[in-house]
């Protein structure tokens, strides 16, 4: 039973206090981006490719205009200005031009007075399509014809690689690459597609202004990169562009990429009626980037008393059709690509390649993901190896302030990594449960198929690390605009930040900021919009707790100044009126040779976790049961501690997902399960209990020494899940998601 | 396209609405009833972020045409709390931190409430059971599972 004391309504920095929009999520009335509505409005559609890879010979939209109640067929003729976008690199068409590169990559689009009228004028557009020889294979895409013409990532500053279908190789050189050492183990790791699989899929609204602009209500991360990107395709100025955040169903990194920004308003903008899009669950497996899919070769060498030596791997990151994050995700992967350890020598080569497989790009974790699977595999490996205590070996290895990763970055802050070994491996497991039980805590839970032969018990452990706000030169500043306004017996306060809340609770961090600097309760905060306040980058890299504090701590200083300069009262209406803008340290970019960090380094501040799995496994039939799971949590300190768990405990979710059932299947590029019937999520009978511990070393740079929260948990528990399930079964399960295949050995 | 009358009992208030004879339940309640609490998560019945009570029976509003609902009762999470106030699950819901996103609450407060009005002391494997088709994407279920135990206990 649960005792907590009930939350606050109210409260600052450090206590846990209840979401401001809980209320309206729990009546209902919350306004999601599908729950849209203006009068007039139309339905837009979009008309997507059924091939990987094809040539567009010809689009013949003649029968479509002419239905009724149809009032727009629009295809790349229509883009009224730049007729690509991207995050990194404009490389991707708004609708198709010649060629389509992906399944499901948007050719058309159609707005109608009813939703199943614009499905049926999308079916009527003709499309001539002549089929292409998809690239499929990312380990012979280097190999077959650019499926880009020139190279798109080209000239930005990375190490020059002239293969075909390079998006990003980054090479990390560091001490002697050759180091000997007195063991060595080594193994080959690969990572299916994972989908972000947010419950609110994408939507929006567009509605038209008077005078040529446009006004777009949409769930996005970040409200003016979105705008940068729609403005020129649209052939309008930024003003003209107005990007307002609606109710966010859930992120991951899935909504840091456009989906109907574009098509939407182009739409709204031709009709000139508002126009609403939303995507069923089949279009959003299509209409958003996934985690990359990896292979991972790597070696470790060490000497006997497990200090590790030398650190040599080769990642390749499948990219999919269009470059979306993939440049940041490699340089990601190959940044932790030797894990939260202390190695001076280290080769690491990661590579991201463009092929017609679904598009990659953010996903929790970024990049880290998939290196700590491998890392962490390798650990385990090499314990066994030397006769070392798993969580003894990691903590012989743990990096700590003072060490250099082997990018060549010095850690300057904080970096607890020992302490959160020490912590996950110091929480009491669970004893073993008595037979017979409900077969719901057996594996295979409710299929009853087993009393309980053939169940073993594993325990697997694992340390992950990433870190916090971009990195390589990127200046994700945040900006907060703080009003104060004499009430005739006080001050009322209204905060405005363009911060997207996600669900991760940073409507709560920013008020909870406001109420400690101002020593008031009664803050209010403004909606999100590009058009009151300035950019606050973008709710990912578990940056928003860090700068959307810091962007509000600011500008509520700044307030408080000027009150003080007016005597300290402010006359009924009179107002105080401050936007500043918050900027983490300088970074900079990785040398394109060495892979060596160049001035102020690579990175920002760095967080990690470590997490104990106790799994059950039923070796003959390949079904689990992940019984328990305890994990410890560098998070600098916690703002709200409830949203803190709530985090850890929802990242760790999604990590199991990967370790046990998540995957995009393609065959030759086609998606061939996009539904919740095909593509599984952990439901309520797949998780175990979550006992979190907090480590609160504050962040010496970062306002009352936050870190970051979101990515952590969910970087470490593929790889402690699966670490469980070797322990129990005693098979490599070099591969996630693991299949039952894999557990009784048939594959 | 073919439209129909149907006439519907929406947390005690009558509706009638003219709709094309395949939009389902979901569809009318979210866009012609202005009643967007219930969910489109995956429009399939796997989330069962749409979930409402038909005749007192927990069903997928997705999966029922509306007009096959034509002349029953329903209720959904509008119409849960009354005389303005919070339903016990809406309210452990809001303390325990049990909603991020929130986007599968509507679905998961709903079948909770029917779950309780069975059951209202469940275990936490009839917890784990009767929750099982309300996928979050969020939370881990950790804070739904406080959330459950402090309404059943309130």
């Amino acid at each position: 039973m649960t005792t907590a004391a009930r939350t606050l309504e109210r409260g600052r920095v450090g206590e846990s206090v209840k979401r401001v929009d809980a209320i309206p999520k729990v009546t209902g009335e919350f306004a999601y981006s599908s729950d849209l509505f203006a009068a007039g409005m139309l339905w837009g559609h979009t008309l997507r490719s059924p091939h990987a890879h094809a040539r567009i010979v010809e689009i013949d939209i003649s029968d479509a205009v002419g239905m009724p109640r149809v009032h727009a067929v629009l295809t790349h003729a229509d883009v009224p200005g730049a007729q690509t976008y991207g995050l990194e690199f404009a490389d991707q068409p708004v609708l198709a031009i010649d060629r389509v590169r992906y399944f499901g990559e948007p050719v058309a689009v159609v707005a109608a007075e009813h939703p199943e009228q614009a499905r049926r004028a999308a079916e009527r557009i003709h499309v001539d399509y002549e089929p292409l020889e998809p690239v499929v294979d990312p380990e012979r895409a280097t190999e077959q014809a650019p499926i880009h013409d020139g190279r798109p990532t080209a000239g930005h500053g990375f190490r020059d690689d002239a293969r075909p279908n390079v998006v990003r190789t980054i090479v990390i050189r560091h001490g002697d690459p050759d180091a000997q050492a007195e063991v060595s183990v080594s193994g080959v790791y690969e990572l299916g597609i994972q989908d972000q699989a947010f419950l609110g899929p994408e939507s929006g609204l567009a509605v038209p202004d008077a005078e040529g602009g446009v006004d777009i209500y949409v769930a996005t991360q970040w409200l003016h990169v979105d705008r940068d990107q729609v403005a020129p395709c649209l052939g309008l100025e930024p003003d003209q562009v107005r990007i307002h955040l609606a109710g966010v169903g859930g992120a991951f990194g899935g909504r840091e990429d456009l989906s109907i920004q574009i098509h939407a308003a182009m739409l709204a903008l031709h009709a000139g009626r508002p126009v609403k899009m939303v995507y069923n669950r089949e279009e959003s497996f299509v209409g958003h980037i996934h985690r990359h899919p990896a292979k991972i070769w790597m070696e470790q060498r060490a000497n006997r008393d497990g200090k590790l030596v030398n650190v040599r791997a080769k990642i390749l990151l499948d990219g999919g059709a269009y470059a979306s994050s993939s440049a940041a995700v490699t340089a990601n992967a190959s940044s932790f690509a030797c894990g939260p350890y202390a190695v001076e020598n280290a080769l690491v080569e990661c590579t991201c390649v463009y092929t017609n497989n679904p598009p990659c790009g953010a996903m929790r974790g970024f990049g880290a993901v998939q290196s700590c699977f491998a890392h962490e595999a390798q650990m385990d490996k090499l314990a066994a190896e030397l006769g070392i205590d798993p969580v003894e070996l990691r903590l012989r290895n743990a990096l700590a302030p003072g060490d250099s990763l082997p990018t060549g970055q010095k850690i300057t802050g904080s970096f607890p990594a020992a302490e959160v070994i020490r912590r996950a491996a110091a929480l009491p497991m669970p004893e073993p449960e008595e037979l017979p039980r409900d077969p719901l805590r057996l594996p295979g839970g409710s299929g009853n198929t087993t009393r309980g032969q053939g169940v073993k018990r594993g325990v697997g452990f694992a340390v992950g690390f990433k870190n916090v706000c971009y990195s390589e030169g990127f200046d994700d500043s945040t900006a907060a605009r703080v009003r104060l306004t004499g009430t005739g017996n006080g001050l009322e306060a209204e905060v405005d930040c363009a911060a997207a809340e996600v669900g991760q609770g940073v409507v709560n961090v920013i008020l909870q900021t406001a109420r400690t600097e101002l020593e008031l309760d009664d803050v209010v905060l403004g909606s999100a919009t590009t058009s009151s306040v300035g950019s606050a980058g973008s709710a990912s890299a578990s940056r928003m707790t860090w700068m959307a504090a810091g962007a509000v701590q600011l500008a509520a200083r700044a307030a408080r100044e000027e009150l003080a300069r007016r005597g300290g009262e402010l006359k009924p209406a009179e107002t105080i009126d401050v936007e500043r803008v918050y900027h983490h340290r300088p970074t900079t970019p990785l040398d394109p040779e060495t892979g060596q960090v160049t001035g102020d380094g690579a990175h920002v501040a760095y967080i990690c976790a470590a997490m104990r799995v106790v799994a059950e496994v039923d070796v003959e039939l390949g079904l689990t049961r992940v019984v328990w799971i305890g994990t410890a949590q560098d998070v600098g300190k916690a703002v709200n501690p409830q949203a803190v768990y709530g985090q850890i405990e929802g990242g760790t979710a999604q990590g199991l997902g990967l370790a046990l059932m998540e995957e995009i299947q393609t065959r030759d590029g086609l998606i061939a399960n996009a539904s919740f019937t095909d593509y599984l999520i952990p439901t309520t009978l797949d998780m175990p209990p979550v006992v979190a511990e907090l480590v609160e070393e504050p962040e010496p740079d970062a306002p009352y020494g936050v870190k970051g929260v979101g990515e952590p948990p969910t970087v470490v528990s593929t790889a402690a899940i699966v670490s469980a399930l070797r322990d129990a079964t005693g098979r490599d399960l070099n591969r996630v998601p693991v299949r039952p295949d894999d557990i009784v050995g048939l594959s | 396209m073919l439209a129909v009358r149907v006439e519907l009992t929406v947390n005690g208030e009558r509706h009638e609405a003219d709709v094309w004879a395949g939009e389902s339940l979901l569809y009318v309640l979210r866009e012609r009833l202005g009643l967007p609490g219930s969910k489109n998560a995956c429009e399939q019945g796997e989330c069962g972020s749409c979930s409402v009570l038909l005749d007192g029976k927990l069903v997928c509003a997705c999966l029922v045409l509306a007009a096959q609902a034509d002349g029953h009762e329903l209720v959904t999470v509008e119409g849960l709390g009354q005389d303005g106030g919070l339903h016990a699950v809406q309210d452990a819901f809001t303390e325990t931190g049990a909603v991020q996103c929130g986007f599968c609450t509507p679905g998961l407060i709903v079948a909770t409430a029917d779950l309780l009005a069975r059951n209202p002391s469940p275990s936490d494997d009839e917890i784990r059971e009767a929750l099982s088709g309300n996928l979050c994407r969020c939370t881990g279920y950790a804070k739904i599972f406080d959330a459950v135990r402090l309404a059943a206990g309130s």
